[in-house]
């Protein structure tokens, strides 16, 4: 079993028993995920075309001629107004997260001049602060799992602790997906704990490429491999294997 | 009906130094780009631009012209992160305001219609806050969702845009704007906010011919907005304008490479940009696709 496909999988868990919100995964195995999720366990959800559509049907990835079967329009002001209703789980990448789960993908360095200008913002503050939130990071560090990220562009709990309710209510992050593991912030304090740690993957190689003290339990299990049903999905959404480049074995 | 179309020198006239200048299209999708080259042209300079930033952000920081950026993001789509704008923060040679995209279309929003501010949750929590110090949040005067006190959002005030340019697909010459592609983006706020507003279109048609290129749905830009209409086929090149073309990603490769070497960025911007007219431009383009 490949380690991408197994990535592809847990990414679809974290859809798992969701219905009537826009599933909006961002990147190639988040995507690939969010539409095995919508092809097998979550079929009411709902997601777009990566252009300004939401289309029924599970899309090829990068695939701009697949035939769709459009169920709504949805320009980017429409997903917007979506955000705001809080109609949505997104999952987007994090050049840094940290364990609270704060993501940086805005800059490394001084934000007035950075050291290396990255994405910005983009729509981390709005998304965070209105729906659930996932992230997908495919190459588990100490450089990307740290202790404090350079600038919050997705803020975490506890930043949220500190904004106090009700401002924070809609706030939810949800999962974290590695290539070494999955994990959630299911503590009393709200701090990452590993959820699940991949087939082929030891502890020591999560708490060794962590750069915090990950919370870990007792019992830990490891993350489910995917059927054959699933594994014969993904290479019709991915069918140049996109997945296996982003997570090498 | 009055006839607004006018000549890119006449756009010329109209712009000053020290303005504030709002882009629409979004990345590198449907950018006014002959506008933006017109921009170049006029020598302005000490200017603010407000946009979903593509590559008129890029190009006006690499020219000096443009001293300070308000955008939601900066990219060019197929080249995630615009290298021009990239290279500017990284040296600090412009001024940056960045909203979460979201509470940008807010800002234009706000603008459009006069009112100081529109309230939001984005920002809340995120250095959004930080990044920006003259952000200010309201207390809603309404009881909060436990029937206590009102909830704390944050205030995205209106963005005060001097002049606008937008792309249209088609245009009449009353300043009536079509778009023909998957999404109008923000174009019609564009519009709506600046105190003068320029349209650059593929083709100029009469009014009754609009409804046989799409359908009433695609007609989102009401001349009451519009000050001037610009003739530009192909005038987004090399952004995206369908369904009338898609992104040119040879020229854009070419574009992002000269963020790296000032001698790469010197030529092809005087081989370009620095044409005297949208024709010529076209025309080094051509002969551009000629020598590869």
């Amino acid at each position: 079993m490949k380690r991408a496909d197994i990535c592809v999988a847990a990414i679809a868990d974290c859809f798992r028993d969701e219905a009537d919100i826009l599933c909006n995964p961002i990147g190639i195995s988040p995507i690939i995920g969010g539409r095995l999720a919508k092809a097998t366990f979550s079929p009411d959800v709902v997601m777009t075309d990566a252009v300004s559509v939401l289309a029924t049907n599970p899309l090829p990835l990068n695939d701009p001629s697949a035939e769709r079967t459009i169920e709504a329009y949805a320009p980017y002001r429409t997903i917007f107004d979506i955000v705001w209703s809080g109609r949505r789980h997104v999952m987007m990448g994090a050049t840094q997260i940290d364990q609270y789960g704060n993501q940086n993908i805005a800059a490394i360095g001084d934000y007035k001049k950075p050291k290396a200008q990255l994405l910005g913002l983009r729509g981390s503050p709005g998304n965070l602060i209105n729906h659930r939130t996932s992230y997908w990071v495919p190459s588990h560090s100490q450089r990307s799992f740290v202790s404090e990220v350079d600038i919050v562009s997705g803020p975490g709990y506890d930043r949220m602790r500190t904004l106090g309710k009700p401002d924070n209510r809609f706030h939810d992050v949800h999962r974290v997906v590695s290539n070494l593991g999955v994990f959630d912030f299911e503590t009393s304090d709200n701090r990452m704990r590993i959820r699940s740690i991949h087939p082929g993957t030891e502890v020591g190689e999560v708490i060794e490429n962590t750069s915090f003290e990950m919370v870990i339990p007792e019992d830990i299990v490891q993350t489910r491999v995917p059927s054959e049903d699933e594994l014969r999905i993904m290479d019709l959404i991915d069918p140049r294997g996109m997945r296996y480049q982003e997570v090498p074995e | 009906m009055a006839d607004k179309v006018i000549t890119e020198e006449e756009f010329i006239d109209e712009l000053e130094s020290g303005m504030t200048i709002g882009v629409g299209g979004w990345g590198s999708r449907r950018k006014p780009m002959s506008l933006v080259r017109s921009i170049m042209r006029s020598g302005v300079t000490d200017l603010t631009v407000v946009s979903y930033g593509g590559p008129e952000i890029g190009i006006l920081s690499a020219t000096g012209q443009m001293k300070k950026a308000v955008y939601g993001f900066v990219s060019l789509d197929s080249i995630p992160l615009e290298p021009h704008f990239r290279v500017a923060r990284q040296t600090g040679a412009i001024e940056a305001i960045e909203f979460d995209e979201g509470a940008f279309y807010l800002g234009l929003l706000a603008a459009s219609h006069r009112v100081p501010f529109y309230p939001t949750r984005a920002g809340l929590g995120s250095d959004m806050m930080a990044m920006n110090p003259e952000l200010q949040t309201v207390v809603s005067p309404y009881p909060g969702p436990d029937g206590g006190e009102g909830e704390t959002l944050v205030a995205i005030p209106a963005f005060d845009i001097d002049l606008s340019i937008i792309h249209m697909n088609r245009a009449d010459a009353g300043g009536n704007g079509q778009f023909l592609g998957p999404d109008l983006y923000f174009d019609d706020l564009f519009a709506m906010a600046a105190k003068r507003t320029f349209m650059s279109c593929e083709k100029v048609i009469p009014t009754q011919e609009f409804l046989n290129e799409g359908s009433v749905h695609t007609l989102k830009i009401p001349r009451i907005f519009v000050d001037g209409v610009i003739e530009a086929p192909m005038g987004a090149h090399f952004t995206e304008c369908p369904p009338d073309y898609g992104r040119d990603e040879n020229f854009q490769k070419l574009y992002a490479e000269t963020a790296k070497d000032q001698e790469l960025w010197d030529s092809f911007n005087q081989k370009y940009l620095q044409t005297n007219s949208h024709e010529e431009y076209l025309a080094a383009v051509n002969s551009g696709e000629q020598d590869e």
